[in-house]
Formats: structure tokens, C-alpha cells, sequence
């Protein structure tokens, strides 16, 4: 695909907000907060990050609500390289992948070799899946084809591994460079395309959602491929993690309403999709006390 | 056993369909009727009273989701009309013309306010009466009706600023009628410009859907206009004769279909009425190849399954440079199944009831014309209620200029698909129609876009977008879609003398 078009920024937005109006409401809204669980991935990256924290939160993604066994578990922990054996461990016999990033999360501004090692080594740890983040430097300067054969290296480090892409959209600004970012990680080899690390001043959006969506049925319509999406950064309420799925439900449709298709990135938003589906069970709002944060 | 079918070469295209609504369906979200209070019968507003009319007729006026009964309204004789015109005329003689402008200013504000205040009663009664989406009515026809007479109350002390060295006068008393696609908004869009210039009114909104005009009246009851100055009469056609026919008349505007305003020009010719006239559409929708293709399909089906394409300007017509002809298709398919068609009132419905029986008839006629004359129908996949008037969506490939459905107005939720080669021959594909209302031209080329857009004879062109209405913008048609503008200062000419 060479001419990949462009994004009319008024008209996305103007999209995004129409279906913003969707009202969802009872067995939808239900349906949907607990396939939001599914498609989670629990993330933890921070400095002070330990093997503690990380069991917990491993814990969490397992029983999200030990009360309530009809809430399934998420689909992935998401941590930093050093956590991947803990959180393997701990995830031992569940259903539940371990995700590390990698390639000089975030910035992605170290050699390539030390890259592609530190890709080899999450993977010899364990981890099923590879959140590697663009050089963005490459990107803004221009330099496409380095960016590709970076991104394919990756995916050859990968082996087996599912590898997903952050763009930092934040970083790259225009919707025009989020679709070209999305065609370049897709035919390098992305499994999943991404928004944000997270670290960046402006994360995942509705509209940079719709974009890189709308760059993925193109791509599959081209070459019949389905790539995944996963926004990160930034989504903490349940109601926002409707209207993602809003986007995907009525630019995608089924084949990619699924965690195998699509994931959220979050660190906080576990308990406030726990709290709407307790709501929805008991009728009423339960204080923040009564989920547990880990 | 009967020999086995070839398989289709389309199911290789197939393969790569999207495929929706089997994962995960939206819970039916039905806005509650309860604040609207209907009552059993509806009489004539005149002179600033509800009274009933002297034909002593009335007749139903429906639901068309659900073709249940709402209420009777009068249907007004010549009688009747006559009342609502000298009263008109003696509000005009007696206050109106010599209100002081900023007074006449106040009470337009006045309505606008009221509006605003009765928003959501009002957008339900809509839905109701008309079938449109409630979230069409919420957030555009009665904001933009509000929009409307808040617009004209500011230009109402304005007016020689409007028209600098000129001598801007009232006419006296302006006959309106309007459709029924837009009810409550396209009575603003007569009302609003005609007080402010200091006409009186007699507006009869269209006999199927009635019921938001007449809230509106007891809206400029509350609002303690002066009475006689807004008169509002139901009926037929023969209602709409005797309005424009009588003599006390000074300014007919009508909004409708091109066969009537035709009548209506016959009728009015010599007789020193002031006329405008916005009649129907076949609109162009022109994608190039470097136009935003999922913004621009969007645009498209906004264009033209806008409330349920019950839209004089709807984009009816979609030309499509070749080199992206294949791709927009392909999304356009994909992109009609994800419509939701039913509940009008169900706040996640995007395609409501079609208006009336007759325009089901008229619609369904046309596709069937467009099938025999060997175009290619694509529908969303959808169960349609059984009760009341409703169509699939439908998108036409395999188009020829010279079939019916590519020429005739259908006024419903059908788009014809055509190609073109070059700008030239966009524009002149788009311009050979008797119409000329609006154009959409979707590129991500600013010049070109102007270019294109200056040659197309249509009185509304948009650039990479769709149905945008603003009460600062003039609308109004060129050639067969009629004559005159609403909207803007240029909304203000038909209801004043400049002499």
C-alpha cells in the first residue's frame, strides 16, 4: 500500500463525538464493562515497581472481584523487563499473558543492538507478548525506512512473542503522521498497534483511537490481515472504556471485539469498571474502600 | 441432487468483510414520552385564540413508527383562512408595524427563550409526530429553531444597517408554508425573519405532521404576543390554496416539493405577492481521489440518510473519482450495516420511520424502477418494525445518468453511486439536473476545492462536510430547487420592501 491517504481532523472528531452519544445501557452495559475486564491489560511502570507490587497486582488480573466469579479475569499483565519472571510466576496456570515493554521504554532512544537484546532476553524470561515503543526522532525527522527495519528487527527478536508498537501519538501530533505511523508498524510486522507509553503529556484519545482503527480496516482490507489495537494511557473510568469499545463495535465490528483483537492499557481503571458492574448488580454505588487497590 | 452452485466471484471480495451487531448489541435506550402532554383535539390559532375551525372538520394526525392515532386536528376551509388573514391584517395595521423594533425584538426573544425552556417536551413531540431519530430532534432541529428566532430578534432593530441607504419596510402579512421533514425548525426558518422585519403571519404547517407548530403557538400565546400576529391554521393542500389565493396577502413563502411550488408560482404571478420558493433537490456529493475517504463516507451517508434523507438537500447523488471508486464502495457496504433503523425514539437510533404512507409509496416505486432499469441495490441487513412506515437504507451501484433514480428526487434514504473521470466532467455531471440546491466536494485540496466548488450552480456548496446549518447562513436553491434565501441577512430580503 503506497498511497495510504490522509485524516480529515474535523470529521474524526466530529465522529468520535456523534458516537460518544451512544446511550449503553443494562444487559449492554454489563456485557460491555465485563469484556472491558477481558481486554485489559493491568499495567504497572514505575520506578518503584517491586516484586510485591507486582504479585498483587498479578493477583488482581486473575479474581479482579473475588466475589463474583462471573467477572473474568483481564488478558494481560504489562510490566517493565525486570518483572516479567515475577509475574510469570505468579501467573502460572491461569489464562493470563505477561506483557513486558521493551526497546528503551520510553523514549526508545538507545542503540539498536541493546534494543534487540533486551527484546531476546524479556522473551527467554517468559514474556508472551513485546510493547515496544518507535523511535520517534526517526519518525518526526523523516527517516521512515529506519523505523521500518527497526520495528521488523524487533518482530524477528520476537520469535514467538506477540509484539504490539506504541506510536506515542502523543509525540508524533497530527493525525496524518498517526496513520502513517500505523501503515509503517503494521507492515513491519506489528501484531498490535498502540497508542502511548503512558509517559507522554497527551496519551490515548477517542480521536487517535478512530484513526488508527479506521489505518487497520484498511490495512485489512488490502491484505485481509487483522492487526490489534490497544489504546493506552489516560482511560481510568468505565464510561470512557464504553465509548472505546463504541469505536471499535461501529469501525471494526465483531472480529475484533475480542482480547485476542483489541486491549485497553491501564493502571487505574480495573476498579472503576468493578465499581459500574457492582452498581449494575446491587443497584447502588459502593464506596472506594470496598475494592481493592493493589 | 440439483448440481452444485459455482461459487460467487463476489465471496472473494466477501472474505474481507467486516461483520457487526453479532458481538455486541446496545440495549434498546427509549427517550420517555411522559413529558409530552397530548391533548385530544387541536383547533386553529387565530387572533391569538385556539378556536375551532368553521369547516367543523378535523382529521388524525398519526405516529408513523407506529401509525397510532396522536390526536385530531382541524383542517381549516377557506372560512378559516380568511379569519386568520384579516386578523393578521388588523394586528398588522393596529400594533405590529408600529412597534417600536427593538420591542418587536423582545417578544422574538422571548420565543426563542421558550423554546429552549420546552426542549426536550418539544424534540419528543417531533419524534413522535415526524419519525425522526430523537437524537436528530434533541440536538439539531430544536436547538437550531431556537438558534433561528434568537438570530432574527438581534437584526429586528437592525435593519437599515442590514441594507445601508436603502429604506427597508415591512410588507404586511406573509402566507407560509412548510413541510414536514423539518417541522418545528422550518417554522422558525418562516417565522423568525418575518416578525423581526415587522410582517404578521399565517403559517400552515403540513398536514402530517402538525402538532410541534401548534405547541408553538401556545408558545407565542405564553409569550403574550400581541394577538393576531402569529396565526397558525391546519389542513390540507386546500388549506395552503386558500392562503396563498387570498388577496390580504402580501408575501407567500413556501418550502416543499417542486410540483407544488410550481402551482403556487402560477398562481401568485400578477398579483404583486412577494414569492420565494425552496423546492426540491438532487444534490451532487463529489469525492476526488486525494479526499479523506473514511471522513468523506461518513460525510456521504450523513448526506444522504439524514433523517431517514427526508432532507431537500440531501446528498441523493455520490460521484466518485474512478481511482478510489472501488474503495468508497466497499465502505459504504460496510458502513450501512452499522445504521440502526427503528424506535425513532430509541436514543441510539440513526434511521427512523419514513413520514407518511404516501412517501413510502413514492420511495418504494423509485427503487423499483432503479432494480428494472438493471442498478445494483446494497441494503443494511435489518429487521424492519412491522408496524409503520419504514426502508432500508439503500445504496445504488451501477448508475447511469440517465436512470430515474439518478434524476428524480426520491426525498428518501437512497443514494445513487456514480464515477467520473476528471474535475471537469465532475462538474459537469453534478450541474446536468433541473436542481440546484447544495453540493458537497470532499478533497484535501484547499484550491481545488474552491475551484470546484465556484462552477457548481447549487445555492449551498460545502467543503469536506455535509448538512451544516447555521442561522447566519443563507440557504436556499438555483434553477428547479427554487428561489430566494432563509438564513443570514440575506434572509431578511424576502420580507422587505427596500424602496
Amino acid at each position: 500500500m503506497k498511497d495510504i491517504g490522509t485524516v480529515d481532523q474535523v470529521n474524526i472528531e466530529a465522529r468520535v463525538a456523534m458516537l460518544c452519544k451512544r446511550s449503553i445501557k443494562n444487559q449492554a452495559k454489563i456485557a460491555g464493562l465485563k469484556m472491558a475486564i477481558s481486554m485489559m491489560d493491568l499495567t504497572t511502570l514505575e520506578g518503584k515497581d517491586s516484586a510485591g507490587k507486582v504479585l498483587a497486582m498479578c493477583n488482581k488480573a486473575m479474581h479482579p472481584l473475588e466475589s463474583d466469579p462471573s467477572i473474568p479475569s483481564v488478558a494481560a499483565v504489562c510490566v517493565y523487563p525486570n518483572m516479567v519472571p515475577v509475574a510469570k510466576k505468579a501467573l502460572k496456570g491461569s489464562s493470563v499473558k505477561v506483557a513486558s515493554v521493551a526497546t528503551a521504554f520510553p523514549s526508545g532512544l538507545a542503540p539498536l543492538p541493546i534494543k534487540l537484546d533486551e527484546v531476546k532476553r524479556v522473551v527467554e524470561m517468559g514474556a508472551d507478548e513485546v510493547d515496544m515503543v518507535i523511535n520517534r526522532g526517526d519518525f518526526l525527522a523523516g527517516r521512515y525506512d529506519d523505523v521500518a527495519n527497526e520495528i521488523a528487527q524487533v518482530k524477528t527478536a520476537c520469535g514467538n512473542a506477540h509484539l504490539k508498537v506504541i506510536l506515542e501519538t502523543g509525540e508524533l501530533e497530527t493525525f496524518d503522521n498517526v496513520r502513517l505511523a500505523s501503515f509503517i508498524a503494521m507492515q513491519a510486522g506489528a501484531d498490535f498497534i498502540k497508542t502511548s507509553t503512558g509517559k507522554a503529556a497527551v496519551n490515548a484519545t477517542l480521536p487517535v483511537t478512530l484513526v488508527m482503527l479506521e489505518a487497520i480496516r484498511d490495512y485489512y482490507y488490502a491484505t485481509g490481515k487483522r492487526i490489534g489495537m490497544k489504546p493506552a494511557g489516560g482511560i481510568r473510568t468505565a464510561k470512557q472504556a464504553l465509548q472505546y469499545l463504541v469505536l471499535v463495535n461501529e469501525t471494526l465490528g465483531d472480529a475484533w471485539l475480542s482480547p485476542d483483537m483489541f486491549r485497553f492499557g491501564a493502571s487505574t481503571l480495573l476498579n472503576d469498571v468493578l465499581m459500574q458492574l457492582e452498581k449494575q448488580r446491587t443497584g447502588a454505588y459502593q464506596a472506594g474502600d470496598y475494592f481493592t487497590k493493589d | 441432487m440439483a448440481t452444485e452452485k459455482p461459487a460467487a466471484r463476489l465471496e472473494l471480495v466477501n472474505e474481507r468483510m467486516l461483520q457487526f451487531g453479532g458481538k455486541w448489541q446496545y440495549a434498546s435506550a427509549p427517550e420517555s414520552t411522559e413529558p409530552v402532554k397530548l391533548e385530544k383535539k387541536y383547533n386553529l390559532f387565530i387572533n391569538g385564540k385556539f378556536v375551532a375551525p368553521k369547516s367543523g372538520r378535523y382529521y388524525p394526525t398519526i405516529n408513523p413508527a407506529t401509525e397510532e392515532t396522536l390526536a385530531e386536528v382541524a383542517d381549516a376551509s377557506d372560512t378559516d383562512v380568511d379569519l386568520a388573514v384579516r386578523s393578521a391584517r388588523q394586528a398588522y395595521e393596529k400594533y405590529w408595524r408600529k412597534l417600536k423594533p427593538s420591542e418587536r425584538a423582545k417578544y422574538i426573544f422571548r420565543i426563542a427563550r421558550m423554546i429552549q425552556e420546552r426542549a426536550r417536551e418539544l424534540s419528543i413531540l417531533e419524534t413522535m409526530n415526524g419519525g425522526k431519530p430523537i437524537r436528530m430532534s434533541r440536538d439539531d432541529d430544536i436547538p437550531l429553531a431556537a438558534a433561528h428566532f434568537f438570530y432574527y430578534a438581534g437584526w429586528a432593530d437592525k435593519l437599515e444597517y442590514a441594507f445601508p441607504g436603502r429604506n427597508p419596510q415591512s410588507l404586511g402579512v406573509a402566507g407560509q408554508i412548510i413541510p414536514w421533514n423539518f417541522p418545528l425548525l422550518m417554522a422558525a426558518w418562516k417565522i423568525a425573519p418575518a416578525l423581526a422585519c415587522g410582517n404578521t403571519v399565517v403559517l400552515k404547517p403540513s398536514e402530517t405532521t402538525p402538532l410541534t407548530a401548534l405547541e408553538l403557538a401556545r408558545i407565542v400565546q405564553d409569550a403574550d404576543l400581541p394577538p393576531g400576529v402569529v396565526n397558525i391554521v391546519t389542513g390540507f393542500g386546500a388549506t395552503g390554496a386558500a392562503i396563498v389565493n387570498h388577496p390580504n396577502v402580501n408575501k407567500v413563502a413556501f418550502t416543499g416539493s417542486t410540483e407544488v411550488g410550481k402551482i403556487i408560482q402560477r398562481a401568485v404571478a400578477g398579483t404583486g405577492k412577494k414569492l420565494t420558493l425552496e423546492l426540491g433537490g438532487k444534490s451532487a456529493n463529489i469525492i476526488f481521489n486525494d479526499a479523506a475517504i473514511d471522513q468523506a463516507v461518513e460525510g456521504i451517508i450523513n448526506g444522504i440518510f439524514y433523517n431517514q434523507g427526508h432532507v431537500c438537500c440531501a446528498g441523493s447523488r455520490l460521484f466518485v473519482q474512478e481511482g478510489v471508486a472501488e474503495k468508497v464502495i466497499r465502505k459504504l457496504n460496510d458502513r450501512i450495516q452499522t445504521l440502526r433503523v427503528g424506535d425513532p425514539l430509541d436514543k441510539n437510533t440513526d434511521v427512523g420511520a419514513i413520514n407518511s404512507k404516501m412517501q413510502l409509496d413514492k420511495i418504494t416505486e423509485l427503487v423499483k424502477a432503479g432494480k428494472d432499469e438493471g442498478c445494483v441495490p446494497h441494503q443494511t441487513r435489518c429487521t424492519l418494525p412491522k408496524k409503520g412506515f419504514w426502508f432500508a437504507p439503500t445504496v445504488f451501484t451501477n448508475v447511469a445518468m440517465s436512470n430515474r433514480i439518478a434524476q428524480e428526487e426520491i426525498f428518501g434514504p437512497v443514494l445513487s453511486v456514480l464515477t467520473f473521470r476528471t474535475p471537469e466532467e465532475a462538474v459537469e455531471k453534478a450541474n446536468n439536473t433541473p436542481y440546484g440546491l447544495a453540493a458537497g466536494v470532499w478533497s484535501d485540496k484547499g484550491a481545488k476545492l474552491f475551484k470546484i466548488a465556484n462552477k457548481l450552480r447549487a445555492g449551498v456548496v460545502w467543503g469536506n462536510t455535509y448538512n451544516q446549518f447555521d442561522p447566519t447562513s443563507p440557504f436556499g436553491g438555483y434553477k428547479e430547487s427554487g428561489f430566494g434565501r432563509e438564513g443570514g441577512v440575506q434572509g431578511l430580503l424576502p420580507y422587505l420592501s427596500l424602496e
